[in-house]
C-alpha cells in the first residue's frame, strides 16, 4: 500500500480516526525499526516483539508527536527506550565485545564462510558479519546513521546525548568496524581497503 | 583557518584521531566551507592525509553501500495492526496536564518550605552564641528539638503524610494484585 501521502499527513489522518492508514508507516518503517531492535536482541522473536511494541507504543501516544522532529527520530527514541526496557526486564542476551559469545558468533561466521567457499564472500556479508561483531550501541550507531537517515543532531535526540559525543562514537564505531573487517576478513579487506 | 602540524606529532595517537575526525566530518559533509577547503588542500598536497583519506573513504563507501536493512516477518505488518485494534490513541499529554496545577503544586511546595525554614529559624536562640570558638556562631544544643516534635502541627503534619503514605501503598498494592489477577486469568 503507497498513499503518496507523507509522514505528517499519515499522522493527521490518523488521529482523525482513519487507523488503518497506520499500516502505511509500520511499512514504510518496519525494517529500520526491526534492524535496531535486532542489535539488542539475539534472537528474531524477540526482535519482531520489540518492534511490535514500538509501533503500538507509537500509535497509542502519535497524539503527542507535535512536528518538531522527523517521524522517524521520534520513533527511533521509541525504539531505543522500548529496547533498554525490554532488556531490563527479560535480561536477554546482549551482544558485547567482553562477551565471549561474540567471539563464538565471530568463529561461527568464519567458519561458516569458510564451509561455503571463500570465493562465495562478498563485501555485503563482509559488512553485515562484521556489524554483527560490534557492541550494540557501535552497531546501532552506524545504522541509524547509514540507514535511518538520522543526522547527528537527531542521534543526538534519540540517544540522549550531545550531537559531539555522537560524532566521536561514531567516529569510534567505524574505526572498530574496520578493525574487525581486518581481522575477520582480511583477504577482502585487503583488496579493499589497503 | 586552523594551524595544522603537518610532520606527526609525538602522541602519533592523537594526531592520527584528530586527523581520522576531521576526515569523517569532511566525508560526512560536516565540515565548514573553512574547514572544507583546508582538508580539501590537505589532501591534495600531504601524503599522510590522502592516503588516509581514501582508507576513511573506502570504509565509508563499504558501510554506505552494502549495509543491509533485516526484514520482519511476512506478518509483522498485520500483527501491529491487529494488536493495535485493541487500543485507543491517548489524548496528548498536554490536553490533561493543567499547567495551572503544576504551578500551584509548586507553589504549596516551596510555601510549605519556606514556612518550615522561617518556622525553625524563628526558634533559634540567636542570642546565645557560642563560647566554643565553634566557627557557627550559635550554639547548636540551644535549638530545642522538642520544639520542632512536640507541638501540635507537626503531630498533624506527620499524621497526615502518614495517612498519605498508606493511601499510595494501598494504591500501589491493589493496582499489583488487579495486574497479579489479570496476569492469572
Amino acid at each position: 500500500m503507497n498513499t503518496g501521502l507523507n509522514d505528517s499527513e499519515i499522522i493527521g489522518r490518523v488521529l482523525q480516526g482513519e487507523q488503518q492508514l497506520y499500516a502505511e508507516l509500520v511499512n514504510r518503517y518496519q525494517n529500520f525499526v526491526f534492524t535496531i531492535t535486532l542489535r539488542y536482541a539475539s534472537h528474531r522473536e524477540d526482535a519482531e516483539e520489540i518492534a511490535q511494541d514500538v509501533f503500538v507504543k507509537a500509535y497509542r501516544n502519535l497524539a503527542n508527536f507535535r512536528g518538531d522532529s522527523k517521524f522517524s527520530t521520534w520513533l527511533y527514541t521509541i525504539v531505543n527506550t522500548t529496547c533498554i526496557t525490554f532488556l531490563r526486564k527479560r535480561k536477554l542476551e546482549i551482544h558485547s565485545l567482553d562477551n565471549e559469545k561474540v567471539f563464538e558468533v565471530a568463529d561461527t561466521i568464519d567458519s561458516g564462510f569458510r564451509a561455503n567457499q571463500i570465493e562465495q564472500k562478498s563485501k555485503f556479508q563482509m559488512v553485515n558479519n562484521a556489524i554483527q561483531l560490534l557492541n550494540t550501541d557501535d552497531a546501532k550507531l552506524i545504522t541509524l546513521f547509514y540507514k535511518a537517515e538520522q543526522s547527528l543532531d537527531e542521534i543526538g535526540k534519540i540517544l540522549g546525548i550531545e550531537p559531539n559525543t555522537v560524532k566521536v562514537k561514531l567516529h569510534r564505531a567505524r574505526a572498530k568496524l574496520k578493525e574487525k573487517m581486518e581481522l575477520h576478513f582480511a583477504e577482502e579487506v585487503k583488496d579493499m581497503i589497503d | 583557518m586552523a594551524i595544522i602540524n603537518y610532520a606527526p606529532l609525538a602522541d602519533g595517537g592523537s594526531f592520527n584521531s584528530d586527523m581520522e575526525l576531521r576526515l569523517w566530518d569532511f566525508i560526512d559533509g560536516n565540515s565548514s566551507a573553512n574547514e572544507k577547503s583546508f582538508i580539501e588542500q590537505l589532501i591534495a598536497t600531504n601524503l599522510q592525509w590522502k592516503t588516509k583519506y581514501e582508507q576513511l573513504l573506502e570504509v565509508h563507501q563499504l558501510i554506505a553501500s552494502n549495509l543491509e536493512l533485516d526484514q520482519p516477518s511476512l506478518r509483522f505488518s498485520r500483527n501491529v495492526m491487529e494488536e493495535i485494534g485493541h487500543y485507543q490513541i491517548a489524548p496528548a499529554a498536554k490536553t490533561y496536564i493543567n499547567k495551572k496545577i503544576i504551578w500551584g503544586i509548586t507553589i504549596f511546595f516551596f510555601t510549605m518550605i519556606l514556612g518550615i525554614l522561617i518556622y525553625g529559624l524563628g526558634q533559634l536562640n540567636w542570642t546565645a552564641t557560642s563560647s566554643s570558638g565553634s566557627i557557627f556562631p550559635y550554639k547548636i544544643p540551644t535549638i530545642e528539638w522538642s520544639k520542632f516534635f512536640n507541638n501540635t502541627y507537626t503531630t498533624v503534619f506527620l499524621m497526615v503524610n502518614t495517612v498519605l503514605g498508606l493511601m499510595l501503598l494501598d494504591m500501589y498494592l491493589g493496582k499489583k494484585k488487579k495486574q497479579w489477577q489479570e496476569k492469572k486469568s
